[in-house]
């Protein structure tokens, strides 16, 4: 058997044919489908945006005192890198496009719970963003993406209101997202689909829905009380003002770790999908890996004082964030050895999205690990604040969320398109921003361990070798992601026709043609099996 | 490997290198062997690849062993940081004071004989110096990769840091939290010298001292207006207050330190002695963070007259 190969003919009556035509069809569409497509390529502009930030950063910083952009220039561009690439990427990422897409086709579903409020979390969402291009337009903002007080509240001269303004108004585009996950889960699945059927990439979402809709409220208060304290010099923040600096990083915190895990657990829902397919064999440990995920997403809302152990917070407190952190290591330790498990005596093919998974798991897997550095209190005094945190979260998001999210647009593209990509082509893409990732972010952790601070556009001339290293590999990674748009565009006038399978995959998403109809499928579907029922020579 | 390539330069700095060295073998030992078991099983079980594929269902005693196993480890790990942890956050009881004032964009000295220096700070080999820190504008970052310690530097509220130099030699000092657009250039260095290096450099600088300074401070800025034992207004009395209890008119106890004294100048209104009316103007912008610190030195020098006790100061 060849994988993938055409599975049949490209499916004339699909979502992108029915429906109402033209511009209208789209933007006041209630297809989960098209909902999908808006967000991702809302999303993929996005991500040009914060990749264009980020190559003016690893430009600065290939000589140690750069001064071809202005300091200022510098701070606005790391700043906006950040929120770009977190709030307008990484966050929608992996939930608003794929899990859109595929969350009711997997459970059987014609929609999600509430159409018109899915397409409405997209307009938040793109209102949002339109306040995040104003503060650009207008100048932009300093604060870096973490906005610490009292430094963006009383001393920033730059547009901190408008950017807030921005994460503000698309968090609740996350919160409505989630919530529709949420019930979707609970009220739509189709008969036979019990909670233990459902693949894990549904465990993942709904995780995920979870965390958004409990965390996200707690972002939005501590923005709108930064910009009180700003405008209206309402002593929150600021102990000038009578208010307390580190109770923003509390609050902060309290909504960013568990941020993380919204784009972590996406990504481990994609990467067991791939993996299984790729493997063709049931995953190892299908309820450790769905309870893992649950264990991830509820400690993940306990370990938010990893981030402040040298910011003055009690000792004890950071003892006991210390012992959580390295708790909500476990369940994704587990998570790796199954996957690892799950290819023993596995049928494996190297086509591209398993490739992207099994980058994935490398990557994670030493992000993760150098994750248990930072969560050892004595470390991480020396190493937070440094390059050795930015090289770890990079591995965990970049390396770890951005590889999933590719591996899933690629094992999901014929059936969202209905056409075949460049297999050889998308397997040099995916080896290519694999080296690329790690010629730039490995260097990284070397200047974080002899002490490079973070946000420094002038820096000691002894880390400029690393760092031109680095940046090297950043033009590397820049090429291997630049390719997909080309090979993956092309496909969809010259590709040749999927056909409703073309993986052999398992999953009710593929039992639909590509691209599926409107209302998603031709007979409403009845479950009689577990997901994964690879039965591959 | 990690002591050649940034020196060790205070008592605490081995400790936690033998810790980071022995999570390098650890988490190296393990992502090799993560990398190896999937290229094994890569090239074993590849398409077209006889190999046995009969059996390999899920089995609970393999999942609870890697669930338990790496929880045994972290543990062990835990439980080695937390010890160098609680070290770090506890001053030896024979600690020198030095007094840091972080701003936008420099770090300002203070000895406790009065010496005071900018971005630089000479300390002497094998005394313990504690830092107490704290910053006029924003939140900063006092960061020494030689001595492996790190502690942010917090506008309103003093925070602590101690070390014992074991090397001599200059070794940068660097603001690590973002701090707006001179950050990278608040950087500095610390000095460790021989201890008979150290007293003839501190001769050198000759200063009148930092209690005598506030006392300066103190009637420069009015204090002793009210304050002077003799004075008629009616407030408290300062003498023997550092490190007393002090009532509060809310009927809670506070210990009279660093912190309290700090904000009764800036925030007079927020913690109120029990028996005074809240007439004390606040400080707020019309005093620097040092002068503050020299004032609390004063305080500090005042000792109890005549045995009489201060138990409502």
């Amino acid at each position: 058997m060849r994988i993938p190969e055409s599975t049949g003919s490209y499916a004339r009556d699909n979502y992108l044919s029915q429906g109402r035509p033209g511009l209208r069809g789209w933007l006041l569409t209630h297809d989960h489908k098209r909902v999908a497509i808006l967000y991702a390529l809302a999303i993929t502009g996005f991500f040009a945006l914060g990749a264009v930030a980020a190559a003016l950063v690893r430009l600065t910083l290939v000589q140690p005192d750069s001064q071809w952009i202005s300091p200022e220039t510098y701070d606005k561009s790391f700043t906006f890198h950040g929120i770009v690439m977190v709030w307008f990427f990484l966050i929608p990422s992996i939930p608003n496009t794929l899990g859109n897409f595929l969350l009711p086709l997997m459970i059987g579903a014609r929609d999600v719970a509430f159409p018109r409020l899915n397409l409405f979390s997209w307009y938040l969402f793109m209102l949002g963003g339109l306040f995040t291009i104003a503060t650009l337009l207008l100048g932009g903002v300093d604060t870096g993406w973490t906005f610490y007080t009292p430094f963006s509240t009383m001393f920033s001269n730059t547009h901190v209101i408008m950017a807030a303004a921005g994460v503000f108004v698309s968090g609740f585009a996350s919160i409505v997202s989630g919530m529709n996950f949420i019930v979707t889960v609970h009220t739509m699945r189709a008969p036979g689909m019990r909670w233990f059927r459902l693949p894990l990439f549904v465990w993942a979402i709904y995780a995920t829905s979870v965390v958004m809709m409990l965390a996200t409220p707690v972002l939005a208060m501590t923005l709108l009380l930064i910009a009180l304290e700003r405008l209206a010099g309402v002593g929150i923040f600021d102990p000038a003002l009578g208010g307390d600096p580190v109770l923003f990083q509390h609050f902060f915190w309290f909504y960013s770790h568990p941020a993380v895990y919204i784009m972590v657990l996406p990504a481990m829902g994609v990467t067991s999908e791939l993996i299984c397919c790729g493997v063709r064999r049931r995953v190892f440990g299908y309820r450790f890996m769905a309870w893992s995920m649950l264990g991830i997403a509820f400690i993940g809302f306990l370990v938010w004082g990893h981030h402040m152990f040298v910011a003055g917070q009690s000792m004890y407190a950071s003892i006991a964030f210390s012992l959580l952190s390295f708790a909500v290591a476990v369940p994704s330790a587990i998570k790796v050895f199954n996957w690892l498990a799950t290819m023993y005596k596995g049928v494996i093919d190297f086509h591209a999205p398993m490739l992207y998974a099994l980058g994935f798991v490398g990557l994670f897997t030493l992000g993760g690990l150098t994750g248990l550095f930072l969560a050892a209190v004595a470390l991480d005094v020396s190493l937070t604040d440094t390059y050795f945190v930015v090289a770890h979260f990079h591995y965990i998001m970049v390396g770890g969320a951005v590889m999933a999210y590719l591996g899933g647009i690629h094992f999901w593209w014929p059936k969202i398109t209905g056409r075949l990509y460049s297999e050889p082509l998308a397997r040099f893409a995916a080896i290519l921003m694999f080296v690329g990732f790690n010629v730039t972010f490995f260097p990284q952790y070397v200047l974080g361990y002899l002490g490079m601070p973070r946000r420094y556009h002038d820096y000691p001339p002894p880390f400029q070798a690393l760092n031109v290293v680095s940046s090297a590999g950043a033009a590397i990674l820049a090429v291997a992601y630049l390719l997909p748009l080309w090979y993956l565009g092309r496909s969809l006038w010259r590709g040749a026709s999927a056909g409703p399978n073309p993986w052999h995959a398992t999953g009710l998403e593929w039992t639909t043609p590509s691209p599926p109809p409107h209302d998603n499928f031709p007979e409403p579907p009845v479950v009689e099996r577990g997901p994964y029922d690879y039965r591959d020579p | 490997m990690s002591a050649s390539s940034l020196p060790q330069a205070s008592s605490y700095a081995p400790a936690v290198d033998h810790l980071f060295d022995a999570m390098l073998l650890l988490c190296g030992a393990v992502a090799i062997g993560v990398f190896a078991v999937m290229f094994a099983f890569c090239i074993r079980y590849r398409r077209g690849h006889a190999a046995d594929r009969e059996g390999g269902n899920t089995r609970l005693g393999v999942e609870l062993a890697w669930t338990l196993v790496p929880f045994a480890l972290f543990l062990g790990i835990f439980g080695w940081s937390i010890g160098l942890w609680a070290k770090l956050r506890t001053p030896p009881a024979d600690s020198v004071p030095v007094y840091i004032v972080a701003k936008q964009w420099m770090w300002r000295v203070q000895h406790p004989d009065g010496t005071r220096e900018i971005d630089t700070l000479h300390v002497p080999l094998g005394q313990p110096v504690r830092l107490v820190m704290i910053s006029q504008d924003v939140v900063h970052s006092f960061y020494v990769p030689a001595f492996r310690v790190k502690q942010d530097v917090l506008p309103g509220r003093y925070t602590e840091l101690w070390f014992t130099a074991t090397r001599a030699g200059r070794f940068p000092l660097f603001c690590s939290e973002y701090c707006g657009v001179g950050h990278p250039s608040m950087r500095g260095s610390v000095v460790a010298m021989a201890p008979a290096d150290y007293a003839r450099w501190l001769h050198a600088q000759s200063s009148p001292g930092l209690a005598a300074r506030g006392a300066e401070l103190f009637r420069r800025f009015g204090c002793s207006g009210c304050h002077d034992p003799g004075s008629g207004v009616h407030a408290p009395d300062l003498r023997g207050l550092y490190g007393a209890p002090v009532p509060l008119s809310d009927g809670s106890v506070v210990r009279a330190d660093d912190r309290y004294l700090h904000d009764s100048i800036v925030l007079p209104r927020s913690q109120v002695a029990a028996g005074y009316a809240p007439i004390m103007p606040s400080y707020q912008g019309r005093i620097g963070e040092e002068d503050i610190l020299a004032l609390i030195a004063y305080v500090k020098s005042l000792e109890v007259e005549g045995g009489q006790g201060h138990a409502h100061p």
